[in-house]
């Protein structure tokens, strides 16, 4: 004890004191390290979806000189029953012959009418119905270029060889042409927006899965929120603790931990072959995602309630108020922010989800915008999926196009859920 | 007080819509047709829905992508709204799916729609390969006949191609293709393998004796790890071998078709994989893909005599017509012809599709 002069403790102490200092650097570093790794991940994931994905906001388009000649199309008035026989593939073929007279013989034409999609003699049918002025009138129109074209010209402005695919020697020869006269040109992909699925990439949108997104996330709020915070409620003020609680507890957090997959399975068994609700239905999926996410909003909401200081029913108590008062008047308020938080990212979970789905027909080809929870429908995630299985080169922009506005949901949810506990939580 | 109703408000409001929700579903009938199966098929179902819809005006069939024995099971279920009313097949129906169909009061019409190769390709960036299916099976068969000649069977001793055949380059053996419950598999362990594995005369004469023993011998594959099973997704194959220059990737010939600028197909048995040559069958892996039509539902769902009408015209399955456009390689002339005929059979009634 007393043979250590006041030197030598200094000295010890000095000597630990560096090696504290060391390993804390050290430990610093390897923190940043880690959150740059996470960084450059994100980085690193998200200028590749950019890059393959920014290509599917435009598409090219040709512009053509249509008329709509009564004779082509086969019509003499525009009513709904003419529209549907007019014939406005020949519309669009005289136009295309018009723009290139030289061209003859049946395979070289079937060559020059492949450069438009096949989509384009419904626009010219909506354009009708819009206006039944034009019948017999001529109009310039821009309508989609083919997918193989499209792909085309986009590899064309990003290397300068381009990407020949199932283009011929003839056809490149044309779009040379269009391209030089600025008949072809790229311009907003509006129908990424407005289509449902279509198996002509150039066609192809995500407002179906976009609908059936919402609809199925409208389903799963307005179950898994109540339920959840109910739940939660009970659990944490009402109910006694025993073994019971504990084993309800216990299952609560193993839910949490059962891969998706499984309530999928347990979905096609209760709510589809049991209760014979439809397949592929939002509604189905939307049940089906609320037994996922149950256990997310009631884990959050628990803690959110716990975190309500005892003193606050204390006080309400003392006041003379009832139980429920006292939950409803003031703690639930006060827990609010965090269980709103805790909902919403399980909804971000439940929106990027697509095993599930798989087992109760939802992985499907939907062309119709879904109406309502029981119309057909599929989610963005699958979207994706499907689009990622397709072998048309087109399809693959259309992939990371799709993921980014995916993404972006995301982002945006999480977001709000950052902000919305900034914005409300209150510190005690 | 406010919070309090207002939160009861909004239980009441979401249960009750729920409920609504839950009724109509139960009674309105089915007014879409419903079609499952295969993943190969899909594209092409999905073509013909897409147009069928647009040329009617009945809604747009929804199809989902089962795979081929997950939409047997569906399909099989039994008749009524809640079942599928097609299933697409990337192989025949097995006599067990249709045992398992008929004890369900299922009547099954089968419907050959066209044909899709199967490719061996490798990266543009390598020399193309010459293989026959001999040297396929020899390359990727877990068992081989002893390369000494004698009528025995010996695991797998290959690690080159040129080990297997001189005139191979000594790449070590490397190929990439999907898990066995894919219907590709299925069917490029029976045309390829046992179309090498039959070449021996002393294998090919089991097949009397004793059928399991001949089929594990020619259909079971290495698992040596020379055969890497890559998933069921042929675009990830596809960029694989990109990766991987010296790898061949076994995959649909509509894959081939699209990614021409970075993979191209082996040439097997002197006939490379092209549209042509899989049409006339000289291409030797090519396989039917099929769909199969609930018959009882044919004139209960709203379009689906139409939609039988639609994939059996010449505009869709012709020489020149969309399904060719995707990738689908048509049935010749005869067989068409046959096959509509068959599928008018089951339409009693006249003809209602529109142009």
């Amino acid at each position: 004890m007393t043979d250590l002069t006041q030197e030598q403790v200094r000295e010890r102490i000095e000597r630990r004191l560096a090696g504290r200092h060391r390993v804390e650097k050290t430990f610093r570093g390897l923190g940043i390290a880690s959150i740059a790794f996470g960084i450059l991940a994100v980085v690193i994931l998200f200028s590749d979806i950019i890059a393959k994905g920014s290509g599917a906001f435009v598409q090219s388009a040709v512009q053509l000189e249509v008329h709509y000649d009564p004779a082509v199309l086969g019509i003499e008035q525009v009513d709904e029953e003419s529209l549907t026989w007019a014939n406005f593939t020949g519309v669009i073929r005289e136009a295309l012959r018009e723009r290139f007279p030289e061209v003859s013989g049946r395979s070289e034409k079937r060559e020059l009418y492949s450069l438009v999609s096949t989509g384009a003699p419904f626009k010219l049918r909506n354009r009708l119905q819009a206006d039944p002025e034009l019948l017999g009138r001529s109009e310039t129109v821009w309508v989609a270029a083919d997918d193989d074209v499209d792909t085309f010209v986009k590899s064309l402005s990003d290397s300068g060889g381009g990407f020949r695919g199932r283009t011929s020697d003839r056809m490149i020869r044309w779009i040379d042409q269009l391209l030089a006269s600025g008949e072809l040109k790229k311009r907003f992909n509006s129908n990424f927006f407005t289509n449902g699925d279509s198996r002509e990439p150039e066609q192809a949108g995500i407002r179906a899965a976009l609908v059936g997104s919402l609809l199925t996330l409208l389903v799963t709020l307005a179950l898994s929120f109540p339920i959840g915070v109910a739940a939660a409620i009970y659990l944490e003020e009402y109910a006694p603790r025993n073994r019971w609680t504990d084993l309800i507890e216990v299952n609560i957090n193993n839910l949490a931990a059962v891969p998706s997959i499984v309530f999928g399975l347990l979905g096609l068994a209760i709510f589809i072959n049991f209760f014979e609700l439809p397949r592929s239905a939002p509604l189905v999926g939307g049940l089906v995602l609320t037994l996922m996410t149950l256990p997310t909003i009631i884990i959050s909401s628990r803690a959110a309630l716990k975190s309500v200081p005892p003193s606050i029913r204390e006080a309400a108590m003392g006041m003379g108020a009832s139980r429920m008062q006292v939950v409803f008047h003031h703690v639930l308020p006060l827990a609010m922010p965090g269980m709103l938080t805790g909902t919403i990212i399980g909804m971000a979970q439940a929106l990027g989800e697509t095993a599930p789905l798989l087992m109760i027909g939802m992985v499907a080809f939907i062309v119709d915008v879904p109406g309502g929870v029981t119309d057909p429908a599929t989610v963005l995630p699958v979207q994706i999926f499907l689009w990622a299985d397709s072998p048309e080169r087109a399809f693959v922009e259309r992939t990371s196009a799709a993921i980014m506005v995916l993404l972006s949901f995301l982002i945006v949810m999480n977001t709000s859920a950052v902000w919305l506990r900034k914005k409300l939580e209150r510190r005690w | 007080m406010h919070k309090r109703s207002l939160s009861k408000k909004l239980l009441a409001a979401s249960l009750a819509s729920l409920t609504i929700a839950a009724s109509q579903a139960a009674l309105a009938a089915r007014d879409h047709i419903s079609i499952v199966g295969s993943s190969t098929v899909y594209p092409f179902t999905t073509t013909v829905a897409e147009r069928f819809s647009r040329a009617t005006q009945f809604k747009t069939p929804v199809v989902e992508s089962t795979g081929t024995g997950g939409g047997m099971k569906l399909f099989c279920q039994g008749v009524g709204e809640a079942t599928a009313d097609i299933t697409g097949a990337s192989r025949r129906i097995k006599q067990s799916e249709l045992d398992m169909c008929n004890g369900n009061g299922v009547d099954v019409v089968e419907v050959q729609v066209g044909y899709d190769g199967i490719v061996l390709a490798n990266a543009r960036t390598a020399e193309p390969f010459e293989l026959s299916r001999k040297d396929i099976f020899l390359a990727l068969a877990k068992k081989v006949p002893d390369p000494d000649g004698s009528e025995t069977l010996v695991a797998n001793p290959y690690k080159t191609w040129k080990d297997v055949n001189p005139a191979l380059p000594a790449h070590e053996i490397e190929v990439l293709g999907p898990p066995p419950t894919s219907g590709t598999r299925d069917a490029f362990a029976e045309l390829a393998m046992e179309g090498g594995c039959k070449q021996y005369d002393w294998i090919a004469a089991r097949k009397k004796q004793d059928k399991h023993a001949y089929k594990a011998i020619c259909h079971t594959m290495r698992e040596d790890g020379a055969y890497v099973e890559a998933g069921e997704n042929d675009n990830l194959i596809v960029n694989k071998l990109v990766a991987s220059p010296k790898a061949l990737g076994i995959f649909g010939f509509s894959f081939l078709d699209q990614n021409a600028d970075k993979v191209q197909g082996s040439v097997i048995e002197g006939q490379s994989p092209t549209f042509d040559s899989i049409a006339d069958q000289s291409y030797p892996i090519s396989r039917p893909l099929f769909i199969y039509v609930k018959k009882a539902h044919a004139n209960v769902v709203p379009g689906m005599k139409q939609f039988l009408a639609e994939i059996t015209s010449e505009r869709a399955w012709g020489e020149d017509g969309y399904l060719a456009d995707k990738g689908m390689i048509p049935l010749p002339p005869v067989e068409r012809r046959q096959v509509v005929a068959d599928v008018r059979k089951l339409n009693a009634l006249t003809n209602l599709a529109k142009q």
